[in-house]
């Protein structure tokens, strides 16, 4: 009866696919994200049991809005770091971006011209830094040292080193957009939410997000099946820069001012968050919501120290701590795994 | 009809003739053993068959009808698959997204193209089913055997229908018992009908399963002979050079 041996058969495809070594439970406590997760989770709950004053809707909509700037920052180092390289850029980048919008706006012209002119300068920049890694092959950690020194210097040509705080017609808009809230969320939050879902989808059903991943993982791999390695190496850096762009909108909104050592050595804490959530720094590896969490871990702790009145120069310490720990664990997992 | 054939082919590095005058044929399902001393001229000759390398003279014909290879994603085009000896895997995808890695399917989702896991799962499974291999498609590669990361790297040549896959080292570096499933993968492919190249260091691997076994020394072929033909010790012989020719 073909019939029946053919239903066999697919039966026993159906198995070999649903089979996998590991069980849900098991990944999902192998993955360095829902620990961090859990960590933040004790930490938030300890501080709402330890004071009155963290678990209240201002602090908290203090917190989530504190963090979403280098979260938003992180979701493109998050990318940038599973193909296997490095932005240290972000922190400048972020700063030319508010000053070119912050120019433009005082300039007298409406903010989407001066947005939209910001995350053009932004996206330029990346395709600078991705051209000469992917091209030049320049190590992405000089290339984008480099551009820290040159966006930052960019931006001080720019403004002339002042600080600029009118923002022509639409200051309002743009106080807003940053430091408003919408559904008692603040505004950088909602943006975070909707930009981490949006690149959480396209790593996981794209084929651009499937070769970042082969590339961090083995680039000569990825050349020999005819990945346009070349190509998604630009977009990586492409990506990042626009992410520290967005950041830098929303900053100036929130701020209400802009200056030029805005962001300034942001990149450590964006690469803290991005390494903390489980992200890789040899590629390969790294999710969007182990950088989130990642991120949301640093400003809870900074927070917690204001809290509990310990001095925030420890803050360092703890995260410094956390970096450390959360790369150890990495270690060890891998250790265990390569042992069997 | 003959699935390749090679006539007269050098190549030459400036002054350094990598292969001088190859000639060599292969039959559909058969199984070349390429065997050869380190700098002997095998992998130029690989690099050739796979698009790599253009002949400084020779010819290629392919099903009888010549060829000149445009790199190697046009010999891909023309058929011909390669096994790279690391494999060339992603240690963090999973086995299906490994073997379509670089063509990866898509659907449609309203104005976006995402990625149909399920219609690469299900190939995956029937091409691993196909090997007779345990490999599970949606297990990462890290966690594999060497037996089973070559079977993903062979199903990957599968994807194409490729008429000739080269394989290069497959059984260096892996276990005894893994040697044997990759071996029975190869002849599987030959079942298949699929002409292999098998280019090996390892002498009992060659024995095992190759029809045919060439020699190449100092970039001339000094030996082509049916496994059945010759033995270990005379093709040892000819790989030092102490048999001059056969």
């Amino acid at each position: 009866m073909p019939e029946t041996t053919d239903m066999t058969a697919a039966a026993s495809i159906d198995g070999a696919i649903a089979r996998e070594t590991h069980s849900r439970l098991g990944r999902l406590l192998s993955q360095q994200a829902f620990w961090v997760f859990l960590a933040a989770v004790v930490a938030c709950v300890s501080l709402a049991l330890a004071t009155d004053t963290f678990a209240t809707s201002q602090n908290l909509f203090n917190v989530t809005r504190n963090f979403a700037f280098v979260a938003i920052v992180a979701l493109g180092m998050t990318v940038v770091i599973i193909s296997g390289g490095i932005d240290l850029s972000v922190g400048s980048v972020l700063c030319l971006s508010a000053m070119v919008l912050a120019i433009t706006m005082n300039a007298g012209y409406p903010l989407a011209v001066g947005a939209a002119l910001a995350l053009a300068v932004s996206l330029l920049v990346g395709f600078v830094n991705g051209v000469l890694i992917a091209t030049l092959r320049i190590p992405p950690f000089v290339v984008t040292l480099g551009m820290l020194s040159i966006a930052r210097s960019a931006a001080m040509v720019l403004s002339n080193n002042k600080m600029i705080f009118q923002f022509g017609p639409d200051e309002k808009l743009l106080f807003f957009l940053g430091g408003g809230a919408t559904f008692g969320i603040a505004n950088p939050v909602i943006a975070l939410f909707v930009l981490a879902v949006v690149t959480g989808l396209v790593l996981k059903w794209t084929r651009w997000g499937t070769h970042v991943f082969a590339i961090g993982a083995n680039e000569r791999a990825a050349v020999l099946t005819g990945i346009a390695v070349t190509r998604v190496k630009i977009s990586v850096y492409m990506f990042s820069a626009l992410m520290a762009g967005v950041a830098g909108v929303l900053e100036a909104g929130w701020l209400g001012g802009v200056t030029t050592n805005l962001g300034q050595s942001m990149e450590l804490s964006v690469i803290a968050a991005t390494v903390i959530g489980g992200a890789n720094l040899l590629g390969g590896a790294g999710t969007v919501f182990g950088s989130v969490v990642g991120a949301a871990l640093i400003e809870v702790i900074r927070n917690s120290l204001i809290l509990l009145g310990i001095s925030t120069f420890w803050q360092g310490a703890f995260v410094g701590s956390f970096i450390v720990l959360a790369v150890a664990f990495d270690r060890i997992r891998a250790y265990r795994e390569s042992d069997h | 009809m003959t699935a390749l054939r090679l006539e007269g082919i050098s190549k030459h590095f400036g002054a350094i003739h990598a292969l001088n005058d190859v000639s060599l044929s292969l039959q559909p399902g058969e199984i070349l053993g390429l065997m050869g001393d380190n700098g002997a001229g095998k992998s130029t000759l690989v690099k050739i068959i796979a698009g790599n390398f253009r002949p400084t003279h020779g010819r290629i014909t392919i099903k009888d009808r010549p060829i000149v290879f445009d790199g190697p994603l046009d010999a891909r085009q023309h058929g011909i698959e390669i096994v790279y000896q690391d494999l060339a895997l992603c240690d963090n995808l999973t086995a299906a997204v490994n073997v379509f890695l670089g063509r990866e399917l898509t659907r449609s989702v309203g104005p976006f193209r995402i990625l149909d896991y399920g219609a690469m799962n299900r190939r995956a499974a029937e091409l691993f089913k196909e090997l007779k291999s345990e490999t599970r498609p949606r297990d990462t590669v890290k966690s594999m055997s060497g037996g089973q990361r070559q079977a993903v790297a062979i199903a990957r040549t599968r994807l194409s229908d490729a008429d000739i896959v080269l394989m290069d080292e497959p059984t260096a570096a892996i276990s005894v018992r893994q040697v044997a499933e990759v071996l029975n993968l190869i002849r599987e492919l030959k079942r298949q009908g699929i002409a292999v190249v098998l280019i090996s260091h390892r002498m009992p691997d060659v024995f095992a399963v190759a029809d045919r076994i060439v020699v190449m020394r100092r970039g001339t072929k000094v030996a082509d002979k049916p496994t059945a033909a010759t033995s270990p010790e005379e093709i040892t012989g000819l790989i030092t050079g102490a048999i001059e020719h056969a």
